[in-house]
């Protein structure tokens, strides 16, 4: 079957959450791409954004119609020569509402799953919630005549395990996106021993025209993304552990490890901040569900479950604006630091300034990551940047040294382990997916 | 035709021209309404000469508030200024980027006609009510309605860029961009000396390299980068024309008022192609009427103000004021001769490109600038007027060469 056509039918289960609107958005977007294709002008194409709540589909479709203007809006000169033959459209206000209409009238909202038992293709967006995905899967897969191809956007749970447990017969395959999937470049696609080639093929072909990048993992509960993401967020714990042990108080510790994984490893954010990012809820979550394919390693955080004991998750809110977590934010900086013993935020200055004498200054040639990540002699100043880091031995930089130590292991075991095919792809998805400087696998340290 | 009555401008005054580049601009934040650039730059014409009871008549200058802003019958809007405007006659005139020039033009005949000695001119346009994809629809209806279907996403852009590859073609392009770039890079360092300007507050340090940025034609036009426009403002200029006897009413000193030499007015066919994209045919007509009714030659003239939307019409304008033969205005920029301190400083205060481009009120702006200037009142934009030269000109263009205002100002 052609790829035009297996597009025809296709539904994303979960589409009101963070993920599976933008995946929606992405397909919706290819869809009208093939629309544009005068091949294609006979062709049908259908698109149910499948949730569970009728309120959270009607916001989906504004969002959706909110990025199709957006998109519009940006590629408008291309748009223009589209619909160069349209005489009634002439402005580009009405290319742009045009186009977002054309989009809109792809996309069918819908609360039940009947309505997929048609569908060709069944990208799955859900929680990660195994039983609940292999229960969808396996429903749609048991009504739907098409023998549908299922993409499942889990970043923890192994393709092989749900392909066995939803009778899939090889008909799926991991197409993980990156948050929010409409911005990020990059994918982690997974195949299983049992995947069909067809399925490969498509998904090349749709990533490659949507406008993204891909990372193959192999079939491992965490892939890439997770299996270092997790374990990054282990070794900062423990090097909290560490710290109270030198009589430092929770929030200082907190304070400290942050801003080493920050500001002395030039990250985008500090460890704690990205985990508020993604939700410290779904961090446990993920962690659970890796927990028993990863036999020989305890993947688990007790820093993580004292915070949700306290009700506190992380995570954002619909506007994007971020909930309270590690820390509390005003205006997206970091005010105040959660203290379970105390249950409450303690204020950043009430810390920062022990924290940061002892710390001790950063390495010369140190810049932020905002003004270094786009420069174009990057490499040099990182090269330079942690040579002087080396040298020094404050205590910020023995602490970002074993980080970096423990960061290039954790690199490495992905590789050693058969979860990343080679180095390069754990550097890219550092790079593309995490927005980090530079990879763990590198000539800098 | 020679003007039979002493027409004079005083009392100007420039709002900030607002949007990309000044600090106070936030896209997301509130900023000053239409109304409140009118009021602003209303008043302080009107404290300038002595309050509203000395107005016998208003002008305003708008392209199209009706769709940046869904506001017509902005004429209404002088009683808002000052209660002492009610009942007195008003007008808004309109002629595309020319507009503010039109309302000099109107101002000028209304003292010419005697049915005036003081007109209040108010120039003003907010664009940034609308996303730049939004305004280029809107600053289309500037070009003929029927070839908006055909033009490019960024119409006006698409024109003149259209303009520069005719130009590049046959005079080269390396030159031709150098000199461009030099002209973005007077505009920004005069801009630089205006608190009032736009890029007052650009901080670039080599502008010459920044504005031989390639062009990129998959995202913008072809033959441009961004550094090639003006930007899009939100502003307000005014100021007062009056007859000797205004200016007495006012009780305004003769030297801080500039007197009107001559006036040239110029209109093209709105759906006829330029018969030849390597002149700006309309602008030079424009121009000789206005040097022939002040009776002058341009080695008279100590500054001018030309409409600089993109930077090839900088190079075009100079073409067709005469300070430079057909394909020779990259040379006569890359000389230094319109540079601040070259033979005829050019744009002092940064132009259309530098300084910024509410449309409406642009050809105002010019007006005020050269008033500035010719009474000593620059500041640190000032340039040095010799006694040989006691002439200024300025240049307003509506659309790609259609609707021209040529005024020369004389110092007094």
């Amino acid at each position: 079957m052609k790829y035009e056509e297996k597009l025809e039918n296709v539904a994303v289960l979960g589409a009101a959450g963070k993920m599976g609107s933008g995946i929606l958005y992405l397909t919706a977007t290819e869809m009208v791409r093939q629309k544009f294709n005068p091949a294609n002008k006979n062709r049908q194409f259908v698109l149910y954004a499948m949730d569970t709540s009728h309120e959270a589909l009607s916001k989906l479709m504004a969002y959706i119609k909110q990025q199709a203007i957006k998109y519009a809006e940006k590629n408008i000169l291309t748009l223009r020569e589209i619909y160069r033959q349209r005489e009634d459209l002439i402005d580009n206000e009405q290319i742009i509402i045009e186009y977002a209409d054309e989009l809109l009238r792809i996309i069918r909202p819908v609360i039940r799953i009947e309505s997929a038992f048609d569908s060709k293709i069944v990208f799955e967006a859900i929680s990660e919630n195994p039983e609940l995905k292999v229960e969808l899967m396996s429903k749609i897969n048991d009504n739907n005549k098409n023998k549908p191809w299922f993409f499942t956007n889990t970043s923890a749970i192994p393709i092989s395990w749900l392909d066995q447990h939803a009778r899939l017969n090889g008909r799926i395959m991991g197409v993980h996106f990156y948050n929010p999937p409409a911005v990020q470049k990059l994918l982690e696609v997974v195949k299983t021993e049992n995947t069909r080639p067809e399925l490969s093929y498509f998904v090349t072909d749709y990533i490659k025209s949507i406008g993204k990048m891909f990372v193959p993992s192999y079939d491992v509960a965490g892939f890439i993304g997770n299996g270092y993401f997790m374990r990054d967020i282990l070794y900062a714990e423990q090097l909290i552990n560490e710290l109270q042990n030198d009589e430092f108080s929770y929030p200082e510790t907190v304070y400290m490890v942050n801003k080493v994984s920050q500001d002395f490893l030039i990250r985008p954010m500090g460890i704690f901040q990205l985990v508020d990012y993604v939700g410290i809820d779904v961090v446990q979550f993920i962690m659970s569900v890796m927990q028993p394919h990863v036999e020989k390693e305890n993947i688990q955080s007790e820093l993580i479950d004292i915070h949700l004991n306290n009700a506190v998750k992380g995570g954002q809110f619909a506007d994007g604006t971020q909930k309270d977590g590690f820390f509390r934010y005003e205006k997206g900086k970091i005010e105040a630091i959660f203290d379970p013993g105390k249950k409450r935020y303690i204020s950043v200055s009430e810390v920062s300034e022990k924290c940061d004498e002892y710390l001790g200054p950063l390495p010369e040639g140190w810049s932020p990551w905002k003004k270094l990540v786009h420069r174009p002699d990057k490499d040099e100043l990182l090269k330079k940047y942690f040579s002087q880091l080396l040298a020094s031995n404050s205590p910020g930089t023995v602490m970002a040294k074993s980080y970096l130590q423990r960061f290039k292991e954790i690199g490495s075991d992905l590789v050693k382990n058969k979860v990343a095919f080679k180095f390069d792809d754990v550097n890219a998805v550092l790079i593309y997916g995490f927005h980090h400087a530079y990879g763990p696998v590198n000539d800098y340290f | 035709m020679k003007l039979r009555r002493k027409v004079y401008m005083v009392a100007g005054y420039n709002t900030i021209s607002m949007g990309t580049g000044r600090s106070e601009f936030h896209p997301q934040k509130p900023r000053p309404s239409l109304e409140e650039y009118i009021k602003e730059a209303g008043e302080q014409v009107l404290e300038q000469i002595g309050g509203a009871a000395h107005v016998d008549e208003c002008v305003i200058s708008n392209f199209i508030a009706a769709r940046y802003n869904k506001q017509a019958n902005l004429a209404a809007f002088f009683p808002y200024i000052d209660k002492g405007l009610t009942h007195k006659p008003c007008v808004r005139v309109e002629g595309a980027c020319a507009t503010g020039g039109l309302g000099l033009a109107t101002g000028i005949k209304s003292i010419l006609a005697e049915t005036a000695d003081v007109v209040l001119v108010v120039g003003v346009e907010v664009q940034n009510s609308v996303k730049a994809v939004y305004g280029a629809d809107i600053l289309a209806a500037a070009g003929w309605y029927k070839e908006r279907k055909a033009g490019h996403a960024h119409f006006f852009p698409g024109k003149f860029s259209d303009r520069a590859g005719a130009y590049f073609e046959a005079y080269g392009r390396e030159k031709t961009r150098k000199a461009m770039a030099r002209w973005y890079r007077n505009a920004i360092e005069n801009a630089r000396l205006c608190p009032t300007a736009q890029e007052f507050e650009n901080k670039t340090d080599d502008l010459e390299k920044l504005a031989l940025t390639e062009p990129n034609p998959r995202t913008f036009v072809d033959h441009f980068n961004v550094y090639d426009c003006s930007k899009v403002s939100d502003g307000a200029s005014a100021i007062a024309i009056v007859s000797e006897e205004g200016l007495k009413r006012c009780g305004i000193d003769k030297k801080d008022a500039i007197e009107v030499a001559g006036l040239g007015q110029a209109e093209y066919d709105l759906t006829l192609p330029p018969e030849n994209p390597l002149r700006l045919a309309t602008t030079q007509a424009a121009f000789k009427k206005a040097m022939a009714m002040a009776g002058i030659t341009k080695q008279q003239l100590s500054t001018v103000e030309c409409h600089d939307c993109f930077t090839i019409a900088a190079v075009l304008a100079v073409e067709a004021l005469g300070f430079a033969g057909p394909g020779e205005g990259p040379d006569f920029i890359l000389k230094g001769h319109t540079a601040r301190d070259g033979k005829t400083p050019f744009n002092t205060t940064g132009g259309l490109i530098g300084w910024g481009h509410p449309t409406g009120a642009t050809g105002v702006h010019q007006a005020v600038t050269i008033w500035e200037q010719l009474t000593q009142k620059a500041g640190n934009a000032q340039i040095s007027i010799s006694s040989e030269k006691p002439y200024a000109l300025s240049v307003n263009m509506g659309g790609d060469d259609k609707t021209l205002v040529a005024v020369v100002y004389k110092k007094t």
